[in-house]
């Protein structure tokens, strides 16, 4: 296979980001689920809505959008910098956040069925057999939901892999920093080493093709929640 | 009513509650904190609802509980489940999927009342016969085995009062009969108090010493079984079921024709020998439609059993053709359901004295 120091070094960068984004990810979306498979309360719609948007917003909108707020001018910009962070686009950190929002709903959405699926009787049981609110969490939800976590966190990883549109949006093409793979194979691409582009786009198709398999055979196994892409709820 | 006349041995509890819809729970209950109190009525009587309002799972409108001097819920308080002393089985097994059978019993080892009581835990797998499936997770247990597990559970948490939402009614008679061994054992080793919700008359005869009656969404009577499951003046509608229980004592073993001679407080029964030994407690269900009445004590007939009674209420019944007929034998009461001609031909009415004749009597316990 034919894979440069600079291939490599995306490779490294993506699988980082990609892990970063998916714990971050799994630690904010699952409150979120959480109140969204319980609360009966009018602002559910909103948030559901709002957590959906990336689904079907062009990536380009939102980047457009975060691009904005993150800078100098903007928001999360003034924010940053107040705590002399300086402004997140074309860092890092930038296409962490940028991400995170990207992929929230792959990772919401299965973890708010699987809670949901769950119903009122396991935690009623729980609270009857002395455990309070977080006991009931920890020991009860989070083990029995644990499919919806496996599948949220394969789909907010894959997710953050596959990403384009966003990470030139709001990373720009800065190796070691934000170049990613796939901006590196539309850089192969350009300009015409199309040995380099199949190597990587070879080692992507492989790699997405293991993890879906991975998860279906996990999945078929446990015998409980199907795949669940946002989408389709 | 002021908190400090409840006395520490019984549970006290006032319930509104009113829910969308027509329904609607009010309920003001005394009942002593022991032995098995059933708790009674159709489904949609509010029986259920009253559980999870004791069990704090429901929050009613308006409400006091204290049980056994304690105060679970009143005015300015308001215990959430966790924090309330009970232990709780539902009607369908509600055991932990992810966790094995031990699992399940650990979980209510480590969050009990307690400390973990080796002998206790030991008497709980004896009494519900769990021991070799503990490593077991519930989807590998039958009905009937999961809802052991479950009362195990539900026991080891150590309560101070344990609530039966119809524990047996998801199922069928095989199981159920394979079960309620278990749950008269349980009243017969653990000292706790049980309310237990059931709709059906073979499970109060069989466990409870004295019972609830609810119909929509109210408690329309109170007391032991004997003096509940004799009156004629409910809306019941027991039908085919209406019957009596009575309780007893083995007096005499006839092995000749394996008969046992049951006395009650009324008299006594011949029934069929069940194998129970002289002196033993037992109960007796005599179904109001097994039981005929006589202007004389007729010697000339294949029945057993013949009292002599006295008439003291007549109800019609639902079915227009059929009376019935509250009959005082000695302290305890019998009811006969007679057609409304018989009753004619017989002038039953208050106070007559005439021969009860009893085709059939079971043991129930």
């Amino acid at each position: 296979m034919n894979l440069s120091q600079d291939d490599l070094a995306t490779l490294w960068l993506t699988l980082q980001l990609a892990t970063t984004v998916t714990a971050i990810l799994l630690i904010v979306g699952t409150p979120i689920a959480w109140w969204l498979a319980r609360t009966r309360s009018w602002w559910k719609g909103v948030v559901s809505a709002v957590v959906a948007l990336p689904l079907v917003l062009p990536p380009t909108v939102l980047g457009f959008y975060l691009l904005l707020a993150m800078g100098p001018e903007g928001a999360i910009g003034q924010l940053t910098q107040g705590l002399g962070l300086g402004t997140l686009p074309f860092t890092f950190w930038g296409l962490v956040v940028a991400s995170v929002l990207y992929s929230l709903p792959f990772v919401v959405q299965p973890i708010q069925n699987a809670m949901e699926a769950l119903g009122e009787r396991p935690l009623e049981a729980a609270a009857t057999l002395r455990a309070g609110p977080w006991d009931r969490f920890f020991t009860v939800v989070v083990p029995m939901a644990r499919p919806g976590f496996l599948t949220a966190a394969v789909l907010g990883f894959a997710h953050t892999v596959g990403e384009f549109g966003l990470v030139l949006m709001i990373g720009g093409n800065i190796p070691g920093e934000t170049r990613v793979v796939s901006v590196q194979i539309y850089d192969h691409v350009e300009a015409l080493d199309y040995a380099h582009a199949h190597g990587l786009a070879a080692i992507m198709v492989l790699f997405s093709f293991l993890v879906l398999l991975g998860l279906y055979g996990v999945q078929r196994q446990k015998g409980t929640f199907g795949l669940t892409y946002g989408k389709n709820r | 009513m002021s908190i400090s006349d409840c006395p520490s041995d019984t549970i006290q509890a006032r319930f509104a509650l009113q829910r969308q819809g027509d329904f609607c729970l009010n309920v003001d209950v005394t009942v002593p904190a022991t032995g098995v109190t059933a708790v009674f009525g159709h489904s949609g009587s509010g029986k259920t609802t009253f559980l999870r309002c004791v069990a704090g799972l429901e929050k009613p409108d308006d409400g006091y509980l204290n049980v056994k001097g304690e105060v679970w819920q009143g005015p300015s308080r308001l215990l959430p489940t966790h924090r309330r002393p009970l232990g709780y089985v539902f009607q369908e097994a509600s055991l932990f999927p992810h966790l094995t059978a031990k699992g399940n019993l650990d979980y209510a080892i480590k969050r009990a009342s307690d400390v973990f009581d080796v002998e206790l835990y030991d008497r709980v797998l004896e009494v519900m016969g769990i021991d070799s499936l503990l490593e077991r997770h519930p989807h590998q247990l039958s009905g009937g085995e999961r809802q052991r597990v479950a009362i195990a559970r539900a026991l080891l948490i150590q309560p101070r009062l344990l609530l039966m939402d119809e524990p047996l009614a998801s199922l069928d008679m095989a199981r159920k009969q394979e079960i309620l061994p278990y749950l008269e054992r349980l009243h017969e080793t653990f000292d706790v108090p049980v309310l237990y919700v059931s709709h059906s008359v073979d499970e109060v005869a069989r466990l409870a010493d004295r019972t609830l009656v609810f119909d929509q969404g109210e408690v329309v009577a109170q007391g032991r079984l004997a003096d509940v499951f004799s009156r004629i003046d409910l809306p019941l509608g027991f039908g085919e079921d209406a019957g009596v229980v009575l309780q007893g004592k083995v007096v005499e073993r006839d092995s000749q024709w394996h008969l046992a001679r049951v006395g009650f407080e009324g008299g006594e029964l011949w029934v069929r020998d069940g194998g129970d030994a002289l002196g033993r407690s037992v109960r007796v269900r005599v179904l109001a439609r097994d039981v005929s009445l006589a202007l004389a004590c007729h010697e000339d007939s294949s029945i057993l059993n013949r009292l002599p009674v006295t008439v003291s209420e007549i109800a019609a019944d639902k079915d227009e053709a059929m009376a019935m007929v509250r009959l005082q034998s000695g302290k305890e009461y019998l009811i006969a359901r007679i057609t409304q001609r018989s009753r004619q031909r017989l002038g039953v009415e208050p106070g007559r004295q005439l021969w009860a004749q009893i085709k059939s009597v079971a043991i129930v316990r």
